[in-house]
């Protein structure tokens, strides 16, 4: 049986659908080391990271530089030896200026002394989760979520943990190199992670795409009753959260509320590999797999590289551009985020840097609605695309509203589709920033009458 | 090493579009519609081409003066005014004049579709607002029906000895059936157009429209590239079929009744091409089911009950008008909206 959600679209050619055809024959290459990293405080969603280590210090492989600033929060670890140069404002691939800490490379790779194996049979869940979150780990998929939150607050909701093997996005394929290069690393993860949650239905969803990988992954999951192999259909958002528990469980995470209410905990095929090298390794999270690839890039890779890396280095290891580019993509094409430099770091949530230098776009000017309903056939929310658009642009805000507004997942597929290349996304963007900032300035406005009366 | 960055521009997420646009969906529209001008010109002999290429032109011709008149980008690129000039043409007689097409694309484009703002804007279907001002218009010259095979003039005025007059088969099976039963016999009965005849093409009627055939080839590539749901064109003939099997008039058998209805006048040109008009259709697969449902149910009674013989161009017009309130009625279930937690919200 192959599991799937109603809606989505079908991105790539017939030869190469998804357009992973350039590097999803391709093993990993571990990147040489880079000669300083910059480490963000904000990798993950939530409170920035507070630092503390001051410049001059000398730090080793693997030891805290930034502690937790709050709940959902998460420290970041030094990802090379060497000296804190400076800690100042950098780059980042959000777009503007953070505070991050830069790290240059004194070459000998020294482990911290707190780098050592956990033995994990003989831990307390509260200690196991103390574990997962002192070592910094967020969903790797690119949310970036502090992976200990949603641990805690599944923890009695849940009966099923799902890894996320989906990867739907186009040209990505880290994810899939993973699968089938160490997939002892993710099936000892999920077995952990179903040890923690305690449930007795622990998933691993993989696209058929990869189908290369089951093999290796029935062999690992064969002596575990828990753990199960779900081929998914090839189709996009088919790793969004949502649409992946509705495809594995049959189950609609209610609107405006969280995978947990769904019962299902879902987590990134890199994030269980994470957890797993914690507890047999020690090490914290200090690398990811990044894969380089687009129609502007010489020789497109998958690349491990330590967390903090300059993306030019990246771009570097790949031979460079064979044109110049039009566009760079921190994610992939559905949902990553448009750049203007290669100064910024890999950090933890980049699963891919894309460079373009085609019409992959094909942005035209003055688009008109031809009302062909394709967006609504695409909307893996099951909304109407169309109509969010005619009122979103009128600030009709009640029948947008009611039309799915805020119920958008901005996954983007009603933009593929759209023959009138309307940049639908962008307009519902820009319309939920709207609701929202009038639904803030409604609820100060009932809070000060409120204090007026009393 | 340092890298060209110039070019790079920074815009909103999706950064890949589907190959599909406007421009492709219209050609497959016009490509759908080949093998009905294939039999026209074969049944009707060349004239039919010759309207039909007078109508696109006309159409293309007319879009661009407006779009130059207004100040507006020439829209004429994205072949939907094209589609128009082919259905304008489809839906006259062969026998009609080089002019009455031209007419046609006059009102279609100018009136119903550029004034309401252009493409995506009109609430009416440009080609059936065109055929219904032509129709009031000059009532005799879109009717002026000429048997499968007559031979026309290629260019010029049909003369009353070019035209072998005949009636089309609706109007046949109309006068035979439906208004003797009401009013007796009033002329000897005329022979119901034998099925195959209707199949293939070789009967009386709009230049485009006689051959169920072709038309519904043209439905079943337009299935097949996606550029239509089934929606439509199956709520739309299947309602009439129901109506028709369980209504009989006349002599004819039920299941005969049935295929001259479903066969016959413009159903399968009106379910498959214009009901199916993005611009004038729902968009929500619940509200295009009641949309073909309501076309359907207007066509028989039309034809049931109607002055008309044909009915289905005024029952898709009719429904263009009711497309935004079948749409805002008919949403989908969101996801992760409980239809009974929706309805618990209602009450």
């Amino acid at each position: 049986m192959v599991y799937s959600f109603r809606g989505g679209i079908h991105p790539g050619t017939h030869a190469d659908p998804g357009y992973k055809a350039a590097t999803n024959t391709k093993p990993i290459e571990k990147l040489a080391l880079p000669d300083e990293v910059v480490l963000p405080v904000s990798m993950h969603i939530g409170a920035p990271a507070k630092p503390i280590v001051s410049v001059g210090d000398v730090v080793d492989l693997g030891q805290p530089i930034a502690e937790a600033g709050g709940f959902v929060s998460a420290p970041v670890h030094a990802t090379v030896s060497g000296k804190v140069k400076a800690i100042e404002p950098r780059l980042h691939p959000s777009g503007s200026k953070l505070l991050s800490i830069v790290i240059e490379n004194d070459g000998e790779d020294r482990p911290h002394e707190s780098v050592h194996p956990y033995d994990f049979a003989s831990m307390s869940n509260e200690e196991r989760i103390e574990c997962i979150r002192s070592a910094g780990i967020v969903g790797h998929g690119g949310a970036t979520f502090p992976t200990h939150v949603k641990i805690q607050s599944g923890i009695g909701k849940c009966d099923t943990v799902i890894i996320n093997g989906a990867e739907c996005e186009p040209y990505i394929t880290s994810d899939h190199r993973l699968l089938l290069e160490r997939p002892e690393e993710v099936i000892g993860g999920l077995k952990m992670l179903a040890d923690i949650m305690g449930v007795q239905n622990a998933i691993i969803a993989i696209e058929e795409n990869k189908a290369d990988t089951f093999p290796g992954i029935e062999k690992l999951i064969a002596d575990d009753p828990r753990l199960k192999l779900y081929p998914l259909k090839c189709k996009y958002p088919q790793g969004a959260e949502k649409q992946l528990i509705n495809a594995c469980t049959g189950r609609e995470v209610p609107s405006g509320k969280l995978p947990a209410d769904a019962a299902c905990a879902v987590f990134n095929v890199d994030t269980a590999g994470a957890v797993y090298r914690r507890f047999t390794t020690g090490m914290p999270v200090i690398r990811r797999v990044v894969t380089i690839a687009g129609s502007a890039v010489a020789d497109p890779k998958n690349l491990e590289a330590r967390i903090g890396t300059p993306i030019e280095k990246l771009i570097d290891a790949c031979g460079g551009f064979k044109e110049a580019p039009n566009k760079l993509l921190a994610g992939g094409p559905m949902m990553g985020n448009a750049q203007f430099s290669l100064d910024t770091p890999v950090v933890k949530g980049t699963n891919a840097f894309l460079c373009f230098a085609g019409d992959e776009d094909k942005r035209v000017d003055d688009p008109q609605c031809i009302r062909c309903a394709r967006c609504i056939d695409a909307c893996p929310m099951h909304l109407l695309p169309i109509y969010m658009n005619v009122y979103g642009k009128v600030n009709d805000f009640d029948n947008a509203i009611e039309c799915g507004m805020m119920d958008c997942i901005e996954c983007g597929s009603c933009s593929y589709v759209c023959p009138a290349r309307i940049p639908l996304v962008a307009q519902f963007r820009l319309s939920k920033g709207k609701i929202q900032a009038k639904r803030m300035a409604e609820k100060a406005k009932a809070e000060a009458e409120k204090a007026e009366k009393k | 090493m340092a890298y060209d960055l110039s070019k790079v521009v920074v815009t909103s997420s999706p950064h890949i579009k589907a190959d599909d646009d406007t421009r492709s969906l219209m050609l497959d529209v016009l490509i759908a519609l080949i093998p009905a001008l294939a039999v026209s010109v074969f049944t009707f002999g060349p004239r039919a081409l010759v309207l039909t290429v007078i109508s696109m032109v006309a159409c293309a011709v007319f879009e661009t003066i407006y779009n130059k008149i207004v100040g507006h980008p020439n829209t004429v690129g994205d072949l939907s005014c094209f589609v128009t000039g082919v259905l304008i043409a489809f839906n006259i007689p062969v026998a009609a004049p080089w002019w009455l097409p031209v007419f046609g694309a006059l009102f279609g484009i100018i009136v119903v579709k550029m004034l309401f703002g252009g493409i995506g804007r009109n609430f009416m279907n440009p080609a059936l607002g065109a055929r219904a001002f032509l129709l009031a218009s000059w009532p005799a010259l879109m009717t002026a029906w000429t048997a499968a095979h007559a031979s026309l003039p290629l260019f010029g005025n049909v003369t009353v000895t070019d035209a072998i007059s005949t009636a089309t088969p609706l109007t046949t099976l109309k006068v035979s059936t439906i208004l003797d039963a009401v009013s007796g016999p009033t002329a000897p009965p005329a022979k119901p157009v034998a099925l195959i005849d209707l199949l293939l093409g070789q009967t009386g009627g709009a230049l485009g429209e006689t051959c169920a055939l072709a038309l519904l080839a043209g439905g079943l590539y337009l299935l097949y590239r996606k550029v239509i749901t089934i929606n439509i064109p199956a709520a739309y003939i299947l309602t009439v079929a129901v109506i028709t099997f369980l209504f009989p008039v006349g002599d004819l058998s039920r299941v005969e009744w049935m295929c001259s209805h479903l066969l016959s006048g413009g159903l399968m040109l009106g379910a498959i091409f214009m009901a199916t008009d993005y611009v004038t259709s729902p968009v929500t697969p619940k509200g295009q089911i009641i949309f073909g449902i309501g076309c359907g149910l207007l066509t028989v009674f039309i034809r049931y009950f109607g002055g008309l013989p044909e009915g289905v161009s005024y029952s898709i017009l009719i429904m263009n008008t009711l497309v935004w309130a079948i749409d805002k009625k008919t949403h989908p279930r969101k996801f992760g909206y409980k239809l009974d937690k929706v309805k618990k919200e209602a009450q």
